[in-house]
C-alpha cells in the first residue's frame, strides 16, 4: 500500500505523517504540491502546519495547488484522503467537506493532548477504532474552531459524518465539540487534533493516533 | 489608475472572537460607545484606466472562489 504525504510550502508535520504511515505498515510517498503527479497513491494525506503562511484564510491558497487538482478528482471517486489540522481547512476550503474552522473563541493557540471520543467507525479511516472509544491525541492550532450553518450541522448528526467529539471543556468553540468529519461516502475525513503525533509512547502522549492510519490499509484491502 | 474595493465580512451568524476582544477593549480605554463589533477584511485591487462593469463582474467571481469564503463570509465588490 502506498499512501502520499503532501508537502505544500509550510507544511509542518508531513515528517511524522510519513512516519505514522510507516508504522501502521504502508509506504509513504513524498507528494510536492506544485507536482500534479500523485504517483499512483492509493490514499493521500494533508498534514499539519502553516501552507502558505496561512495568508488570506488557513488553507484557502492551498486548495489551488497544482496536486490539488488530481486529489480532489480522485477523492470524488473515492480515494481516501485525510487532512489533518491544517489538512482539515484546506479540505473544507477545497468543499470536501462542509462547514470551516475559524479562529478559537478564546484567540489563543492551544498546544494539548486532548480527549476525543470517537462517533464513526465506518469510515476509512476509523474502522479500527471501537464506538465511543476516548482516546487522547496532541490537539495544537489556533483556528480550529468548526462552523457551519445550521442545516449543515443537522445533516452531519444526521447522516453520522461526526467521527470525533472534544471531550469536556470544548477547546476551540467548535459547533457541537465537532473535531472531526467525514463526507457522505466515508472517504474524505477532516481531523483538527493531531494522531500522527500519537504513535509512539517514546514520542506522543499515547499509541492512540495509529488506528486512523491501520484503518486506510483496511479499507484499502477491503476494496 | 482605477480602484476596485473588496470588503469581506464573516456572517452575522459566524462567531467573530476577533471582533469581541475589540468590543472588550473598547470601554477599558474609556470608549463606551460599542454594544456590538465586526471585524472583517478589505482589499484594494489596483487596475490599469478607469473601473469597467467587466472588471467588476471578474472581481466578483474571484471575491466568490478565493477572496472570500462564501461557507462563512459575505462580500461586496465597488469601484473607488
Amino acid at each position: 500500500m502506498r499512501i502520499g504525504v503532501v508537502t505544500f510550502p509550510g507544511t509542518l508535520d508531513d515528517r511524522d505523517a510519513a512516519r505514522a504511515v510507516k508504522y501502521a505498515g504502508a509506504e509513504a510517498i513524498s507528494l510536492w504540491h506544485g507536482d500534479a503527479d500523485l504517483k499512483g497513491v492509493d490514499a493521500v494525506i494533508l498534514p499539519g502546519g502553516f501552507s502558505y503562511g496561512d495568508y488570506l484564510r488557513c488553507g484557502a491558497i492551498s486548495r489551488f495547488a497544482p496536486v490539488m487538482t488530481e486529489i480532489i478528482a480522485q477523492a470524488n471517486k473515492g480515494m481516501p484522503l485525510l487532512g489533518i489540522c491544517n489538512g482539515f481547512q484546506v479540505l473544507c476550503e477545497a468543499h470536501l467537506l462542509p462547514g470551516a474552522l475559524t479562529r478559537n473563541h478564546e484567540l489563543h493557540f492551544l498546544c494539548r493532548d486532548q480527549t476525543l471520543k470517537i462517533e464513526n467507525t465506518t469510515s476509512a479511516w476509523t474502522s479500527n477504532f471501537k464506538m465511543a472509544q476516548e482516546i487522547v491525541i496532541p490537539l495544537k492550532n489556533g483556528e480550529g474552531s468548526f462552523q457551519c450553518d445550521d442545516e449543515t450541522l443537522k445533516s452531519l448528526e444526521g447522516n453520522n459524518q461526526i467521527i470525533a467529539r472534544y471531550v469536556g471543556e470544548n477547546p476551540n468553540g467548535s459547533r457541537n465539540l465537532i473535531a472531526g468529519i467525514t463526507n457522505e461516502h466515508g472517504n474524505v475525513v477532516g481531523l483538527m487534533p493531531h494522531p500522527e503525533h500519537a504513535i509512539d509512547s517514546l514520542t506522543g502522549p499515547s499509541t492512540d493516533g495509529l488506528p486512523f492510519f491501520t484503518s486506510v490499509l483496511a479499507a484499502l484491502v477491503g476494496k | 489608475m482605477g480602484k476596485i474595493v473588496v470588503d469581506v465580512m464573516l456572517k452575522p451568524e459566524i462567531l467573530d472572537p476577533q471582533g469581541k476582544a475589540v468590543a472588550a477593549a473598547l470601554p477599558r480605554l474609556g470608549f463606551s460607545f460599542a454594544t456590538d463589533v465586526r471585524q472583517g477584511k478589505r482589499f484594494e485591487i489596483t487596475v490599469d484606466g478607469d473601473v469597467t462593469a467587466a472588471q467588476i463582474a471578474e472581481v466578483e467571481k474571484a471575491a466568490e472562489v478565493l477572496l472570500a469564503n462564501p461557507v462563512i463570509e459575505t462580500f461586496t465588490v465597488r469601484a473607488e
